[in-house]
């Protein structure tokens, strides 16, 4: 058999139904088995809007995504999203095409040392030697790229190898002597955790994008609901705990709700599971919690007192633990009563300082009021894609996810360019969902060329620019910390005649459906016309051009400092 | 034997972990004998920002594995974080943080010393307290091969210097345990 056939046979075996990729010349063999393999191939328009599909396609489902670009620029293209997958440990297994062996390091034509340059970026990587050792290399992947913390795998096959006739036999074992992720959690420390649960007065949940990874948030909502404790979440972890609920604070972080990052601030336990104590979320780490002793739970030894160093640390799988956490919790039997006031405090701060902003004046419309009405919509029955700045912020605010999966964005590289891509992998991985997609004047032009793979696919996303015609996050860290010197960020999109592109003649050369709104008034019913429209819609929503996210924790800041 | 039932006080509650050691580390990391596992063992220190002091690579009595020996500053980074995301490695199979005193280090150094017809026998007479060997002789120069621990390999240095040391190259530590357990 072909190896690229062996390839094909290796995919299904893995339960792979859409691949998203491009070709060129270093994977023409492996284009060739795609042409009667029987598998989903989605055209992409660029590279990185195949790695961002096999993201999205990876986030909504659970699943593996996968993606195929050639030699060369093919590889280099997928740089980013290889590396968005590994800050937001999400399995993929990224193939690329390599040169000729016998070219190798010549500098040939489309060469690149795709391995090198993906060292830092990736869980693991293999180049291929030997073509007998293409099966049992992607199955490791797909192994590697899936369990444990999920990340990227990349697999470089150089085409004589891939041309190459092999011995195919089905693989059915895996073995990797050098990994061996942890999963079950030592007894002694959950017990250990219980009891500090039971003694805390003022403890809260923490949870991270891992409680989702790990398929732990039914264990986790049973834990919360139990113990009556307060949970707030990093953005990457929206959803396991649903949104809107009693015991729900809100985001953490820089743009996160006040009473989440007060009660944080003022708490004695911090109860983090699946999450890494990012920048974004600590604010100035020194002062993160500083009253809090903490439980860490991650399946990755490494990100325990990364950081802030663990009083409690438990290695393992969030969906293996919670239930023992739970079990032994209660057998003490603790009192819910000692957080009463602790509730009381909290309650407080969510009475005081709600999220907010002003309404538009003369139907201008407010950025946050799109998000509200999407959510009004859809009764949060959507999938939402995300770009990167401040609409993604406010999606993060205003949108409340009933879901985990239900928020697919770039967190820890923060891409602009993601969500589009990121939607269509969506949508192939959850067809009867509704995707939508939320992204800025500025992201949405970063991947635009993809929606001629919307097109090509008949992909039923809608589109929803909050056009503000600036790069608004830049914008906003100019006016409050650069003395509102406004470099480089009017992106020229909103206006009259002369705004450019105009993205409903461009949605229209694509052959989708595009629509502009400008009106407060009629914004919820227009969106729901365009969502319930079959077919992909691109929405240009003109809003408040100078709006800003707040409230915010300044960098370095401490979070009980929070403005706006 | 303690109640596990009885209430704990968050107070007795001590972070463990990132403690730096303040002294000197060597790690024997066993990984596969494959292509790029040096890179993507000095890269991970490369881009951790972990300084490494020594490093040495070489066979096993097994030919699939490789052992890498590295020797690190224990003041300037956690040793546990290093350890942690070395073994996040694929091709990383065993990492042993060595004990000082049930560990046998060794090092070997190559000096090359400017002589003439009567400093010639001073340094041969030096290298022989060091139990060194002189493997190369020339008019002007002479080459000691020196093995032992580092502070060994440093004292020789300090005592040839005077006379003019043109070059010098160590391999960095290796190591292994004592005893008749496996490092």
């Amino acid at each position: 058999m072909r190896a690229v056939d062996a390839i094909m046979e290796c995919l299904k075996a893995e339960g792979v139904d859409v691949v998203f990729g491009y070709p060129g010349g270093a994977n023409l063999p492996t284009y060739d088995a795609f042409y009667d393999a029987g598998i989903h191939h989605v055209l992409v328009r660029h590279e990185a809007g195949a790695g961002h599909a096999a993201e999205g396609y990876a986030k909504a489902t659970g699943r593996v995504g996968v993606a195929f670009g050639t030699s060369g620029p093919g590889a280099t293209n997928l740089v980013t999203p290889i590396m968005d997958a590994m800050m937001d440990s999400v399995p993929v297994v990224f193939f690329t095409g390599q040169v000729r062996t016998e070219l190798l390091g010549t500098d040939g034509f489309q060469e690149a040392d795709t391995i090198g340059i993906t060292m830092p970026a990736v869980k693991h990587s293999f180049l291929i030697t030997d073509p007998r050792e293409i099966p049992r290399t992607i199955h490791e992947a797909f192994h590697i790229a899936s369990t444990g913390r999920p990340g990227p795998v990349v697999v470089d096959l150089p085409m004589d190898l891939t041309k190459a006739d092999i011995p195919y036999e089905p693989v059915t074992d895996v073995q990797l002597p050098g990994y061996q992720p942890r999963t079950a959690g030592n007894a002694k420390q959950i017990r250990q955790a219980a009891r500090a649960l039971a003694a805390a007065r003022r403890p809260v949940f923490y949870t991270g994008g891992g409680v989702i990874s790990a398929g732990a948030h039914e264990s986790l909502r049973e834990l919360v609901r139990e113990g009556g404790f307060p949970i707030t979440s990093t953005l990457m972890g929206l959803g396991a705990y649903p949104a809107p609920d009693p015991q729900w604070l809100g985001m953490l972080g820089m743009h996160g709700t006040r009473a989440a990052n007060y009660a944080v601030d003022e708490a004695d336990l911090l109860v983090a599971i699946g999450c890494r104590f990012d920048d974004r979320v600590t604010g100035k780490l020194s002062e993160f919690a500083p009253r809090a002793k903490y439980i860490h739970i991650d399946v990755d030894p490494a990100e325990i007192s990364k950081n802030i160093p663990a009083h409690i640390p438990i290695v393992g799988d969030a969906k293996l633990i919670l239930p023992k956490l739970l079990e032994d919790y209660r057998t003490l039997d603790a009192d819910k009563a000692r957080m009463d006031d602790w509730w009381q405090r909290i309650h407080t701060w969510q009475d005081r300082h709600p999220l907010s902003y002003e309404p538009g004046e003369n139907g201008e419309i407010k950025p946050q009021q799109v998000i509200q009405a999407i959510y009004n919509v859809t009764g949060g029955e959507a999938i939402i894609s995300s770009d990167v700045g401040q609409h993604q912020m406010w999606a993060a605010q205003y949108f409340h996810y009933p879901e985990p999966r239900r928020w697919i964005n770039s967190g820890g590289l923060g891409t602009m360019g993601f969500g589009l891509p990121a939607a269509i992998g969506a949508q192939m991985g959850m067809p009867d969902m509704l995707n939508v997609v939320v992204t800025g004047d500025g992201s949405i032009q970063m991947n635009i060329q993809e929606l001629a793979t919307i097109r090509q696919e008949n992909i039923p996303v809608k589109v929803v620019i909050l056009n503000n015609g600036y790069l608004g996050m830049v914008r906003q860290w100019q006016e409050l910390f650069w003395q509102e010197r406004y470099s480089q960020v009017d992106m020229h999109t909103f206006g009259g005649e002369e705004a450019f592109p105009d993205f409903v003649k461009l949605a229209d050369a694509y052959g989708i459906r595009g629509l502009r709104l400008t009106e407060s008034a009629s914004l919820e019913d227009d969106l729901r016309a365009a969502f319930e429209a079959e077919g992909p819609a691109f929405i240009d929503v003109r809003v408040t051009r100078d709006e800003k996210v707040y409230p915010m924790i300044a960098p370095g800041e401490a979070a009980r400092n929070m403005v706006g | 034997m303690v109640d596990t039932n009885e209430l704990l006080s968050l107070d007795d509650l001590h972070a463990a972990g990132s403690v730096r050691s303040g002294r000197k580390h060597v790690l024997s990391v066993l990984v596969e004998n494959k292509p790029g596992v040096l890179t993507r063992v000095s890269g991970l220190f490369t881009r951790r920002g972990f300084n490494i002091d020594t490093l040495s690579v070489g066979p096993t009595d097994d030919e699939r594995i490789s052992r890498i020996t590295l020797t690190l500053d224990g003041a300037s980074q956690p040793i546990d974080q290093v350890t942690k995301q070395l073994h996040k490695l694929i091709n990383v199979l065993k990492i042993k943080d060595l004990q000082p005193a049930e560990t046998v280090a060794r090092e070997l150094a190559l000096f090359k010393v400017s002589c003439d017809p009567q400093t010639r026998s001073e340094i041969r007479e030096l290298a022989e307290v060091f139990r060194g060997k002189i493997v190369d002789i020339g008019k002007k120069s002479i080459i000691a091969e020196i093995t032992g621990e580092r502070s060994k390999i440093e004292a020789f240095e300090k005592l040839v210097r005077p006379y003019g040391l043109v070059e010098m190259i160590r391999t960095g530590e290796v190591a292994i345990s004592r005893g008749r357990e496996e490092t």
